[in-house]
């Protein structure tokens, strides 16, 4: 451990403590930003709620690019170098579900209340909650609420941000609500890939073999499983959701399934693409049926080394907060913020339940050392103590 | 009285958007040296109560100082709903133990009054524990008023209820006994309070001089009592009445709003019995006043409803002949 960081660390606990003054505005945030609807590129309401936040808070160059980021700069002492906050502001909700969050001495429940509202609530929070802790950096802090992160969104607002942005960003921190222990600094390779199955009106029912919609795209499925995927480095294959059809008797013209591959080996997302693309290929001159293969988003592989200051600093922060890092590579934000050559790290706040369904919660108490986490990573890159040597 | 009507709506009737700098509001109390006390009387609300707490206590203590005292007071709720209060720093309290010489009477008008005693403010606020959607315009709604104009003395909050219209105007109104009850028995014998969107909602904030002299219903009766004693008394300019936009909150069943009409009743004839109008009876009105927005603007729609009556058949000379019946 560098002498510097021993002072930081020190603070952790105390700051957890102190944070409690500051629970109702951090819930309540985080409780109003999860009732307000954001599903992926509708996430205008909620990024207005940040910009008022930040303009009560009297913070500086606040704004809301084309993407529909939502951007503040809280000034520092020296204001030569730039850390970059971030969290994705986009749920996996739809605006017609029920988004009222409830609380009880110990938790708060609602969809999206760990992914991301709480996120993106600490954000907000954090003028605030440095003014009462008299905390002050010699760096800007850029204040980001993201938009268009999740599916289809394929981070279309970090990668905006990122590709017009003009001042020079030293680090970057990806804040998500859960989970606490989260240790993320490596973007996985990734491909998230729809396949659709369409049967023509024409199709010949009569003819030998002919089959639904549905049972084509079973055949697909099939057929993905059966390739042979490596146990290390460790590649997945997730199949996300798959939907087709109407009843029971009916033959189904139309079947849709959504999967992503992720994988810590350079190249095999790109290779398992060839191979489902071959599979999709020969099944459909077989079956006479459409089946169309679209990629949504892709990454690359990229990221911090175990041993980077950056990585170090977090694992002892997390080992003074007595929490066990959860190392697991990232497909959000971070990705970007590794493409962009900016060291990076996401981090969790709290504990929680249910991610992105409707009885999705978060542990209250864990909040605080989970920002207590937050203060102290930031402290360490404004001091230098992340920087590579 | 039409007139008088739409003045008092164009003047008195507000949205909680006019409010939303809470900063000057802040400003106008401390200026006013007004105190503010939030009242909020619950039973059983464990599942909306926490977040009440969080939000209002964030948002209009932490964040902006406009509440100065904050109190929780319950009926005696067998669930968590006092702990959850408790745990985010809200004061509590049993209405049993508030005035203890008085006695204890179980009902939300208990609570409301005890809380004249209890809390110090020169304006209360009282809202309701069962509010799923939560916010801060549901205080600052309706104590803007009080604070910017001093002939106000009790404003009442309304909602939009969300109904289908094809134009630019909705029809607006209030929940199902204020217009299968109230606003009936208002057009008859109180026409001007008929203005009143939604007088039963149970959210209002009222100066300390007017709660210290009105009689206190300890059941369903509160909320109109409340209106039918502060418009006897200071007439309808007294009152201001606020929009909330929405408010989610559980439905009641139609018995439970049978038994509160029979409350409501019960209280409504015993004022007109104190105001010595039973024997009295005015002029029965036959104009039926209801009201419709546009946008922010609200305007009454008056229609006239005469209850004509046939006398009974056998007094009708030609049924007479007809069935032979003798004079």
């Amino acid at each position: 451990m560098t002498p510097k960081l021993k002072p930081i660390l020190e603070t952790i606990h105390p700051h957890r403590k102190s944070l409690h003054s500051v629970r109702e505005l951090l819930l309540a945030n985080a409780m109003m930003i999860g009732e307000i609807p954001a599903s992926t590129g509708q996430e205008a309401d909620r990024i207005t709620f940040l910009s008022n936040r930040y303009t009560e808070d009297g913070l500086q160059n606040i704004s809301v690019d084309e993407a529909g980021n939502g951007m503040a700069i809280l000034p520092g002492k020296k204001g030569k170098r730039n850390i970059l906050v971030c969290a994705h502001a986009d749920t996996a909700f739809n605006h017609s579900v029920d988004h009222a969050m409830s609380v009880t001495a110990d938790a708060i429940m609602g969809p999206g209340i760990g992914d991301n509202s709480l996120g993106l609530a600490a954000i907000v929070t954090l003028p605030e909650i440095l003014k009462r802790l008299d905390i002050s950096f010699d760096d800007n802090l850029i204040l980001l609420g993201c938009t268009r992160s999740l599916g289809r969104g394929d981070l279309g607002g970090i990668r905006f941000f990122l590709e017009n942005n003009k001042l020079p960003i030293r680090a970057g921190i990806s804040v998500e609500g859960i989970q606490l222990g989260r240790l993320s600094y490596t973007a996985i390779g990734m491909l998230r890939g729809e396949i659709s199955v369409n049967v023509p009106s024409a199709y010949d029912w009569a003819k030998f073999g002919a089959s639904g919609s549905v049972a084509i795209l079973t055949k697909v499925v099939q057929r993905i499983m059966e390739i042979p995927i490596p146990m290390q480095p460790p590649t997945q294959i997730i199949f996300g959701s798959i939907s087709g059809g109407t009843s029971f008797g009916t033959r189904p013209t139309n079947a849709n399934l959504r999967f992503e591959i992720r994988s810590e080996k350079a190249g095999m997302a790109a290779e398992l693409k060839e191979k489902i693309t071959d599979i999709i290929e020969e099944i459909e001159s077989t079956s006479n049926a459409e089946i169309k293969f679209s990629a949504v988003a892709e990454r690359q592989i990229g990221g911090l080394d175990y041993g980077h200051p950056m990585v170090k600093t977090m694992r002892q922060i997390l080992e003074t907060l007595e929490v066990k890092p959860r190392i697991e590579p990232s497909v959000g934000e971070l990705s970007q913020l590794i493409e962009h050559g900016i060291p990076s790290v996401t981090l969790g706040l709290t504990r929680g339940k249910n991610k992105n369904e409707f009885n999705e919660s978060i542990d209250i108490q864990p909040i605080f050392g989970g920002v207590a986490q937050l203060i102290a990573l930031l402290q360490s890159v404004d001091g230098g103590l992340c920087d590579e040597q | 009285m039409s007139n008088k009507i739409d003045k008092w709506l164009e003047t008195n009737t507000f949205h909680h958007g006019e409010f939303w700098d809470i900063l000057k509001l802040v400003e106008e109390k401390e200026k006013k040296g007004l105190k503010i006390s939030l009242c909020i009387p619950t039973l059983n609300e464990e599942k909306t109560i926490g977040k009440e707490i969080v939000i209002f206590k964030s948002e209009l203590m932490e964040r902006y100082p406009l509440i100065d005292e904050f109190a929780v007071i319950d009926s005696g709720s067998e669930d968590k709903t006092l702990e959850v209060a408790a745990s985010f720093g809200a004061d509590t309290y049993l209405a049993a133990d508030i005035l203890p010489e008085v006695g204890d009477k179980r009902g939300k008008g208990e609570n409301l009054w005890k809380a004249i005693y209890q809390l110090k403010g020169d304006i209360i606020i009282y809202v309701d524990a069962d509010i799923k959607n939560i916010h801060p315009r549901f205080v600052t709604g309706i104590v803007a008023p009080l604070i910017h104009n001093d002939t106000i003395k009790y404003c009442k909050a309304f909602y939009d209820r969300p109904m289908a219209y094809s134009s630019g105007i909705r029809s607006s109104g209030g929940g199902r006994v204020t217009e299968i009850l109230i606003r009936p028995l208002f057009s008859l014998f109180f026409p001007e309070l008929t203005a009143l969107i939604q007088p039963l909602s149970g959210e209002f904030a009222v100066r300390r001089e007017v709660l210290e002299r009105i009689p206190f219903p300890i059941g369903y009766g509160v909320e109109t009592a409340h209106i039918l004693d502060v418009y006897h008394e200071w007439g309808l300019e007294a009152f201001a009445q606020c929009d909330l936009d929405q408010r989610i909150h559980r439905n009641q069943t139609t018995n439970a709003l049978g038994k509160m009409s029979f409350g409501i009743l019960q209280t409504f004839i015993n004022r007109l019995k104190s105001y010595g109008m039973v024997d009295k009876l005015p002029e029965l009105a036959t104009l039926y006043r209801q009201f419709q927005a546009e946008g922010n603007r609200y305007e009454q729609v008056t229609r006239e409803i005469v209850e004509y009556e046939r006398p009974p058949m056998i007094t009708i000379p030609a049924y007479r002949k007809k069935y032979g019946i003798a004079d």
